[in-house]
């Protein structure tokens, strides 16, 4: 006698709990195969508005954690991914269409990639910042600092390697982000987003949405209360230009991590690159700090 | 087209001619608001006043040094700085002969130009007051002596006062008294209150300066705090320096203790003069202290019964840019006498 | 006793030859002056001379003189050749200093004695800073070592306001040349003369034709050269309003931009602040170049408990500023930039006296021809009025209070910008708690208003993004990417 299945329902991910999407609305996602995979929540606009409130909420205390927790905290994320790596290999072997062996590789370099950003939180200070030698009697001292909200369009492509490589910069270095999964392979963010819950990452400081991609991105890209906004999910999507998004966050001068262009045609970047500091200083202010020096 | 500064309207200064060191007490433990006048209380209030931030105040004094004097303010501000000056020689090697000579240069500081306004006194050492006294007479040039053990202050509070006594008894109209610098480092404010107390009393109706001897307390809270001390204690002028240590006077040193004075008088209605000693040589440098007068402390103390300096040369150089604006040629030090 | 008045002290215009009509400075040469426009004096509405307004044919062969500079003679130029003409530049502006201090005056109307101490001898420490960056960009931590050099991007279109211009020119001329980059650059309608005689400089330095090009003009003259297509890159400083509407026009495209724009700095004073040196600070920070400073203090936050014995001290030292001809060396304050400025700012002081603020000014006659405004202090101000949220953009000052140092930071970073911020206190753990929580670009602690080539500047939020000056300023000038065509991997705007 064969047993029936317990099937998982796939939620969204924001302030730290899994909603269904306030519009109660969900779309049938299918493998590369074109079988049936899940049905997923279609987020919102309010569901992108609630996302951001509590990514902002979030904001101030991830980025008040000293560097030092936050690598530890990607790190125990790394370790969580890990422990689950069967299941992902089995979702992203699904969602992109790859052989087990190609999608094991696929998440062990998403691994792989989260641990190197989990090193780099308490080095980036260090290295993009310094002393100014100004020409008086001041100390004088530049600094990155968070630029705060980030909204990321995570690529279309590739559903965990990707999705992966974007986000991890964005809050290793104290930014909260509002993620917009790729639309048509959501199930490694959910995934995710279940990995996420259950490491130390405080709720909001990652939100997760699945939603059609044009619908909610320039809501995402509008919203004045997202300082910036990264774009590179936009290649790929058939009735998004991704300029009308830039336009969009001129409003309030959010700061745009354009897509990669080539051919004046947007494409998804090679995950398998060195990234690189890129995607680090994308998401960074720097404050400078003067002081007299005296007795 | 510029902002005319208003002065503050204050009650004259009253401050009480005669002081006892009692009286003084009181009124200091009125201004704390203590039953008791204790170290305690005092290191309290004065560790109180704001900070100074060295590099602000510096960056202040080098921006009121950028005013350009030009014409006729500038004739107007030699003629002031001349009358403000207090004519000092404080040397080892002092004679009756070279203090009668720098006492005839008091009276006729420019023997080509008789327009030319005398210094306000001349400072010497307790043992030439009556020399100074006799040259200068009643021309109304006053004379100044140091006192209490100058320039280092270190001996008993009997010698202190034994010499500021031998001083005004010679005839002294103003005392230069210096701090127990020691005891000020060291924490002992109420010491240094009860020294510069004893002596104004001594004084009686004799003017006291109260020489902070600013190179030695370093910073410039340090000199905050003492310029406050000093007034608290009752002296009528604060000056910066006994001209023996480096550095004396400085337009920085000097700007706090005007902020000091101008505090002073708004906190208590008496008005307390400013005496920079030392190191100031040119005309240039003396009206950049009169810029600074004029803009921190206001008009009230444009005026040589409440801004001095002490110095010996800049009298001459002072002298040397009044006949380049009278004559409208440069003059030469063969133009000046050298006394 | 008198009053201890100074004399006038006017500086010499004799110093500055100014030429009755100026063309356009285009591929290394002047262009014969035509479509002129006035260029006065504001602080006694007297014509200085006639410029050219740039049109969109003109914007199109300095665009092309700086793609040849690029593609030739400049591009082919090792970075220590480069830096040279950088260095040589620094030094003709120092030994011409007086001329290009009066000529700022004249046109801008600040006082001399800010042009002769800050503009000028900072706009020249610029190129001297940069100079040597030219030939080191391996070394700015740009790249990762052992991989693709920074590269310039190519043509730079600069736009400048009018309240710093020759500065202004020099934060974004001198990065833009020693990464190699080509320049076309339009300083501000009111102020185009000392530019124009920076043209002058760059002949005299001998720097190839078309590396840097000076286009006056208005505002269309401005659009048309940020919407180029030719234009790889803009720098602008400016309005808010404008820098939005420039990275709308770059949206889509491979353009990068650079955006240095308003700001409403809170400058947050404790009661234990060093008294004397903040209320220098307070009036360093709002009356400093008349207050027309995007970084200017024009939030004073005080505790609570010491805010009328800061304004009382205030105001006693506001007594002492002197308003007047700007070529007076003792001149505090000179006129205001344009007529239009004047009308804005009083306008917003009006607008605040309506919403509940109370108005002083120091006693003050102010000359009959010109454009001036008196030293302003806006107290009783709440959060709610606009002169507490707008950019006034003048010498006028909104004091609130706070009573917490939590209710500080929330005050001061309670507004759409966040270029610039102050904070008084002797105590230096609060100081450094304060830097953290406060979101702006510059944080001033114990001092306000000053400014090196080493120090990045720039904001956060609407304040615009990049930075200008230091280390970080260079990477708004170079590209990391590798050199495919019309990729544009990995960069942010």
């Amino acid at each position: 006698m064969s047993r029936l299945d317990v099937r998982k329902t796939y939620k969204l991910y924001i302030g730290g709990a899994f909603p269904r999407s306030e519009s109660g609305r969900s779309y049938e996602v299918v493998s590369a195969s074109g079988e049936f995979l899940a049905n997923v929540s279609m987020g919102s606009r309010k569901d992108v508005r609630d996302a951001v409130g509590a990514a902002r909420s979030a904001q101030r205390g991830w980025a008040a954690a000293t560097a030092y927790n936050r690598g530890q905290v990607l790190y125990r994320v790394a370790e969580i991914l890990e422990g689950r790596r069967g299941q992902f290999v089995d979702e992203v072997a699904a969602a992109e269409g790859l052989t087990p062996r190609g999608a094991a590789a696929s998440v062990e370099a998403a691994i792989d990639r989260l641990v190197w950003y989990a090193g780099w939180t308490d080095k980036v200070a260090q290295v993009l910042g310094n002393l100014n030698p100004v020409a008086g009697p001041f100390f004088n001292v530049s600094v990155p600092e968070p630029t705060g909200v980030v909204g990321v369009l995570a690529p279309q492509g590739s559903s965990l390697l990707g999705l992966v490589s974007v986000v991890a910069p964005v809050i290793a270095t104290g930014n909260t982000a509002v993620v917009l999964s790729s639309a048509d392979r959501p199930l490694p963010a959910v995934t995710l987003g279940e990995v996420f819950a259950t490491s130390d990452l405080p709720g909001g400081v990652v939100n997760i949405i699945t939603a059609r991609t044009a619908e909610v991105a320039p809501w995402l890209a509008s919203h004045r209360d997202v300082n910036a906004i990264d774009l590179t999910g936009a290649a790929g999507v058939d009735d998004l230009v991704w300029g009308e998004l830039e336009a969009a966050a001129a409003d309030n001068l959010k700061r745009v991590l354009r897509p990669t262009v080539a051919g004046n045609v947007a494409v998804e970047p090679d995950w398998s690159a060195d990234p690189g500091l890129g995607r680090l200083r994308a998401f960074l202010e720097t404050k400078t700090v003067w002081h007299p020096k005296g007795i | 087209m510029t902002v005319r500064t208003t002065s503050p309207s204050l009650p004259s200064p009253a401050a009480p001619s005669v002081a006892t060191t009692a009286g003084t007490v009181a009124h200091a433990r009125d201004v704390l608001g203590v039953s008791r006048l204790t170290n305690h209380a005092l290191t309290g209030w004065l560790h109180g006043l704001p900070g100074v931030d060295q590099v602000g105040c510096e960056a202040r004094a080098a921006s009121l040094g950028t005013r350009s004097v030009k014409t006729t303010s500038k004739a107007w501000a030699i003629d002031l700085a001349i009358g403000m000056i207090d004519l000092t020689t404080l040397e080892g090697a002092d004679t009756v002969g070279k203090v009668r000579s720098l006492c005839a240069k008091a009276l006729v500081p420019d023997p080509l130009d008789p327009s030319t306004p005398r210094p306000a006194a001349v400072c010497v050492y307790g043992d030439m007051v009556a020399t100074a006294k006799e040259a200068l007479g009643d021309s109304g040039v006053r004379v100044a002596a140091v006192a209490t053990a100058f320039p280092s202050g270190r001996a008993s509070l009997a010698v202190k006062l034994a010499d500021t006594r031998d001083a005004v008894r010679a005839g002294a109209d103003e005392i230069d008294m210096v701090i127990d610098r020691g005891a000020f480092l060291s924490g002992e404010y109420l010491t240094v209150f009860n020294q510069i107390a004893d002596v104004k009393a001594a004084c009686g109706d004799t003017h006291l300066k109260v020489i902070l001897e600013t190179g030695e307390l370093v910073t410039y809270d340090n000199v905050r705090r003492a310029a406050h001390l000093a007034m608290l204690a009752g002296g009528d002028f604060i000056k910066t320096s006994t001209g023996k240590v480096a550095p004396a006077a400085t337009l920085p040193v000097t700007l706090v203790m005007l902020e000091a004075v101008r505090d002073w008088r708004e906190l208590t209605g008496v008005q307390v003069g400013v005496k920079p000693a030392g190191g100031i040589r040119t005309t240039k440098d003396a009206i950049k202290y009169l810029v600074m007068v004029s803009e921190v402390a206001g008009e009230p103390w444009l005026s040589p019964d409440w801004f001095r300096f002490g110095a010996s040369g800049l009298l001459n150089d002072l002298l040397l840019q009044r006949q380049k604006l009278v004559t409208g040629a440069y003059s030469g030090p063969d133009y000046v006498t050298i006394d | 006793m008198p009053t201890f008045e100074y004399a006038p002290a006017p500086e010499s215009r004799a110093v500055v030859t100014i030429e009755k009509s100026y063309g356009l400075f285009i591929d290394g040469t002047f262009t014969r002056p035509k479509a002129l426009f006035d260029t006065i004096n504001p602080a006694d509405e007297s014509v200085l001379a006639q410029v050219t307004q740039a049109g969109p044919r003109d914007v199109d062969k300095a665009v092309a003189a700086a793609r040849r500079a690029f593609d030739g003679e400049w591009g082919a130029l090792s970075g220590a050749e480069r830096g040279k003409y950088l260095f040589r530049i620094a030094r003709i502006l120092q030994e011409r200093a007086r001329e290009f201090a009066v000529l700022e005056t004249l046109d801008n109307g600040k006082p001399i004695k800010e042009t002769r101490d800050v503009d000028v001898p900072v706009a020249a420490a610029h190129f001297f800073y940069h100079a040597g960056w030219a030939d080191k960009l391996e070394h700015a931590g740009l790249t990762p070592s052992g991989g693709p050099l920074p590269r310039p991007h190519g043509v730079v279109a600069q736009v400048i306001p009018w309240n710093f211009p020759l500065l202004m020119l020099a934060w974004k001329i001198a990065p833009a040349l020693a990464t190699g980059n080509t320049v076309v650059l339009k300083p501000a309608e009111t102020t185009p003369l000392s530019a124009l005689l920076f043209a002058q400089v760059c002949q005299q330095a001998g720097l190839p034709a078309g590396v840097v090009n000076i286009l006056t003009g208005d505002g269309r003259t401005g659009q048309a050269l940020v919407e180029h297509p030719d234009v790889d890159k803009i720098a602008f400083t400016g309005s808010t309003e404008v820098g939005k509407a420039i990275a709308r026009s770059i949206a889509g495209t491979t353009k990068k931009a650079t955006l240095e724009l308003g700001g409403k700095a809170a400058n947050v004073v404790f009661d234990d602040a060093p008294i004397d040196q903040a209320i220098e600070g307070i009036v360093n920070g709002i009356f400093f170049n008349q207050g027309q400073v995007c970084c200017a203090g024009s939030r004073l936050l005080v505790q609570e408990n010491v805010h009328d014995q800061v304004v009382a001290k205030l105001k006693r030292r506001l007594e002492t500023l002197r308003v007047g001809d700007p070529l007076d060396k003792n001149s505090d304050l000179g006129a205001i930039n344009s007529r239009a400025q004047l009308e804005r700012i009083t306008r917003l002081v009006d607008i605040g006296v309506a919403q509940g603020a109370q108005r002083w000014s120091p006693e003050c006659s102010l000359p009959a021809t010109g454009f001036w405004f008196p030293p302003t202090v806006l107290t009783g101000v709440a959060q709610t009025h606009r002169v507490a949220t707008e950019e006034i953009f003048g010498p006028v000052l909104s004091v609130l209070t706070f009573r917490t140092p939590a209710e500080a930071v929330a005050k001061a970073n309670n507004t759409p910008y966040g270029l610039s911020a102050g904070v008084w206190t002797e105590k230096g753990s609060r100081i450094l708690w304060m830097a953290d929580q406060l979101k702006a670009g510059v944080v001033w602690a114990n001092t306000f208003n000053r400014f090196d080539p080493t120090s990045p500047f720039g904001g956060y939020k609407e304040s615009g993004y990049g930075r200008e000056g230091g280390r970080q300023g260079l990477a708004a000038y170079v590209t990391t990417s590798p050199r495919t065509p019309s990729s544009t991997t990995g960069d942010t705007r």
